[in-house]
């Protein structure tokens, strides 16, 4: 199946062939990782920035370590986007990285939309590695990946998305991608932050966890974060906790072979007991491995596939 | 200087005229309405084919001067407004400085005489700096030639106050103009809270924002038994609201704008940023609410809400973008293509909603009718006409317009300003 994006902006825009070809090219490129020399040739002459507007560990070294290991050069930008809007505009910036002739950007930005904004004027492929509040496509790919490794199919499989769905753009690609895929979705969160619209996504919600997590066959938690408190989307982090804390209690109504994500960094004993979060029963470690195959396929369809070119 | 308008559909709801008439000027007043006038003039306008309507007011503008001269200034406010098709706008008072005093509102009149093409009416805020905490010598401000009071875009959130202004604005039988915006409510939101908001990831700005402060306001102003008058409705709560208001006889009026009417929430899909206004664009559920208001009469006129910015400011990310949409030079057309053309309003409703209305609520008393003695304002209109819109076209300063690229029937073709054609420009 041919991939002829040239951009990575959302799972919204993929259909599920594509996110197929994804997974499949991911699955080839797991090995690489484990081989004594970890390294490619595939992208040698590649250029790739990254260009990180806001905070970010995981995702940052994982795109670097992925386009390394595929041979393509990286060069890594963090900026402050309070800083960059007193001076150099976004569309500055771009153009400027764009003009030293780049042929991919991977771009994070606390605001929504910055990476369709950036490909409506630059040349290079954009990935989106979070934009604001709406998508963070390679997370849920990754998530994806890490399912079917466990589950096989995603057809009629339980999945639970719990904590703050509204603000959290790795809810939003996941529920785009498993409706995608045909799996059913159950959002669980306390009502301000979980409005009722969210149902037109395809999605049921739930404000009762015991409820929602019932014969659940994968359980994804989102970090909870204290500014939302502060803004009085829930009282405190005590009751929030209370109610809303994946322990082992609650984990007990779900699937037996149930399996338990976090996109990280998790906040141990705030929305996950420390002890689920290290059982054998979680996969967040492995999330952070596949994470790199599906980044190294993602670079690879973008900038390695043969008829590029024409796909322009 | 004498001019003669021959042979126009002349319709004026004022004095209920629709007929072919001829109109002779002189002077910058009506001399005379007939169905024929033979006389010697210097100039003969043939509006054969055309309809000939009271000088066009729009009630809701920003023109940027004093202190945002490069967005926009009142001349070239003035020019954009005279292509648009029409002969007064009237500026919200959010300049640098705040037209809260005597000085700037001088400063607009007095500029405008001389640089400005068409009529221009400042409105002066409500409050000092339009903080919300003081309010302005009002007294002084309408001698001044305020025809309105507004906070616009820093809406008056103490209900003390807005009640205070409501009061004093009996005095000078002046009107308040209130952009309704809860503002702890609409936070720090960029598009409409709904279905779309949650989808692009974009923080919300929900409906009872604008809903809560029209419900104050009707509130307020029945209490007061004053006049009050909603900017830019964009929520069905409110139009229900005002509906509900008007039947028990509260000194009520609103206004909407264009892209309330023809854009939704839905559209934000490309992050473009000039759909980025407030308050947002609404839902789909919300327009046909609105249409259903303009119809019922619940909207008493239109307005553009005219607000210009710079490429370079619209070309951000969408979240740091200003809000505004510049509409003067497209409104009217949109209305013409969008509305009358398809039979949603009448030929004569439409223009009652722009001219004769907003006249009578700002208290112009020469304008807004075609009366022998009334001020020589006119809108001449070509129904058949057909456009594409194109903002490299604009004589506004600025680009911010969503309507770029879209086919029109139905546009302006001259505005007349106190007997002088100011458009077609000469």
């Amino acid at each position: 199946m041919p991939f002829n994006q040239k951009n990575l902006l959302g799972i919204q825009y993929l259909s599920p062939d594509e996110i197929i070809t994804i997974l499949d090219t991911a699955e080839s490129f797991l090995e690489i990782s484990k081989r004594e020399v970890k390294k490619v040739p595939t992208l040698r002459g590649k250029t790739v920035v990254n260009l990180f507007f806001e905070a970010s560990t995981r995702t940052r070294s994982s795109f670097e370590l992925a386009a390394k290991r595929l041979s393509a050069d990286i060069v890594n930008f963090n900026l402050n986007s309070s800083s960059v809007i007193k001076g150099e505009s976004l569309k500055d910036t771009v153009l400027n990285l764009a003009a030293m002739n780049t042929d991919a950007i991977i771009v994070r930005h606390s605001c929504a939309g910055v990476p369709h904004f950036m490909s409506t004027f630059c040349k290079s492929s954009i990935i989106n590695a979070g934009d604001g509040f709406h998508e963070h496509p390679t997370q849920a790919l990754l998530d994806a990946f890490t399912i079917r490794e466990r589950k096989k199919s995603f057809e009629g499989l339980k999945t639970v998305i719990i904590g703050d769905v509204l603000h959290s753009r790795v809810a939003r690609s996941n529920i785009f991608l498993l409706k995608k895929m045909g799996a059913n979705v159950v959002l669980i969160a306390p009502p301000p932050l979980l409005p009722p619209e969210f149902k037109s996504l395809g999605v049921n919600i739930d404000f009762n966890f015991e409820r929602g997590i019932e014969d659940a066959d994968v359980i994804m938690m989102l970090r909870i974060q204290l500014e939302r408190q502060q803004r009085n989307f829930f009282p405190s982090i005590r009751e929030y906790r209370n109610l809303y804390q994946l322990t082992k209690k609650r984990f007990a109504r779900a699937k037996k072979n149930a399996i338990i994500m976090h996109p990280g960094p998790i906040n141990r004993d705030v929305e996950i007991s420390a002890d689920l979060a290290d059982s054998v029963k979680s996969v967040i470690l492995k999330q952070v491995e596949n994470g790199i195959a599906i980044r190294m396929a993602i670079l690879y369809l973008l900038l390695g596939g043969k008829d590029r070119e024409t796909t322009n | 200087m004498k001019l003669l308008i021959k042979n126009g559909r002349v319709i004026d709801p004022y004095s209920k005229i629709d007929d072919t008439l001829d109109i002779l000027i002189d002077k910058g007043k009506i001399a005379d309405i007939k169905s024929r006038i033979e006389t010697e003039v210097p100039k003969i306008i043939d509006a054969s084919r055309l309809v000939v309507a009271p000088g066009f007011i729009d009630m809701h503008t920003h023109l940027r001067e004093p202190g945002q001269e490069y967005k926009e200034t009142l001349r070239t406010g003035s020019l954009a407004a005279a292509k648009g098709g029409f002969s007064s706008i009237a500026c919200m008072p959010n300049t640098n400085p705040v037209n809260d005093n005597q000085g700037v509102t001088e400063y607009i009149v007095s500029e405008s005489k001389k640089k400005a093409v068409v009529n221009i009416l400042p409105i002066a805020a409500i409050t000092k700096g339009q903080k919300g905490e003081e309010l302005t010598d009002m007294a002084d401000l309408t001698n001044s030639g305020a025809v309105a009071f507004s906070d616009d875009g820093h809406p008056v959130q103490n209900s003390q106050i807005m009640r205070r202004a409501l009061e004093y604005s009996k005095l000078l039988d002046s009107l308040i103009i209130d952009h309704c915006e809860d503002i702890n409510l609409s936070c720090d939101g960029v598009m409409n809270e709904g279905y779309y908001s949650y989808l692009f990831g974009l923080k919300g700005i929900p409906a009872s924002s604008e809903e809560t402060m029209v419900a104050r306001n009707i509130i307020l102003a029945e209490k007061a038994d004053a006049r009050i008058h909603i900017a830019h409705l964009s929520v069905k709560g409110s139009a229900e609201r005002i509906r509900i208001a008007k039947s028990k006889n509260i000194k009520v009026s609103s206004e909407v704008t264009p892209h309330h009417l023809f854009l939704i929430d839905s559209d934000l899909e490309s992050y473009d940023t000039n759909l980025k206004v407030n308050p947002p664009l609404r839902s789909k559920d919300d327009v046909q609410s609105l249409i259903k208001a303009l119809k019922d009469g619940t909207i008493d006129v239109f307005a553009t809400d005219h607000a210009p910015h710079t490429i370079d400011e619209k070309s951000i990310e969408f979240d740091n973008a200003p809000f505004g949409i510049n509409g003067l030079e497209t409104a009217v057309p949109l209305f013409l293509d969008k509305l009358v053309n398809k039979n949603i309003i009448s030929l004569q409703r439409f223009i009652q909603m722009s001219s004769t209305t907003p006249a009578k609520l700002l208290g112009l008393e020469n304008k807004g009718k075609i009366c022998i003695g009334a001020d020589a304002d006119f809108t001449i209109l070509n129904l058949n006409k057909k456009i594409v819109v194109d903002i490299n076209q604009f004589q506004s300063k600025s680009r911010n317009n969503p309507f770029h690229g879209w086919k029109l029937k139905g546009v302006p073709v001259m505005t007349i300003v106190g007997g002088k054609i100011v458009f077609p420009f000469s």
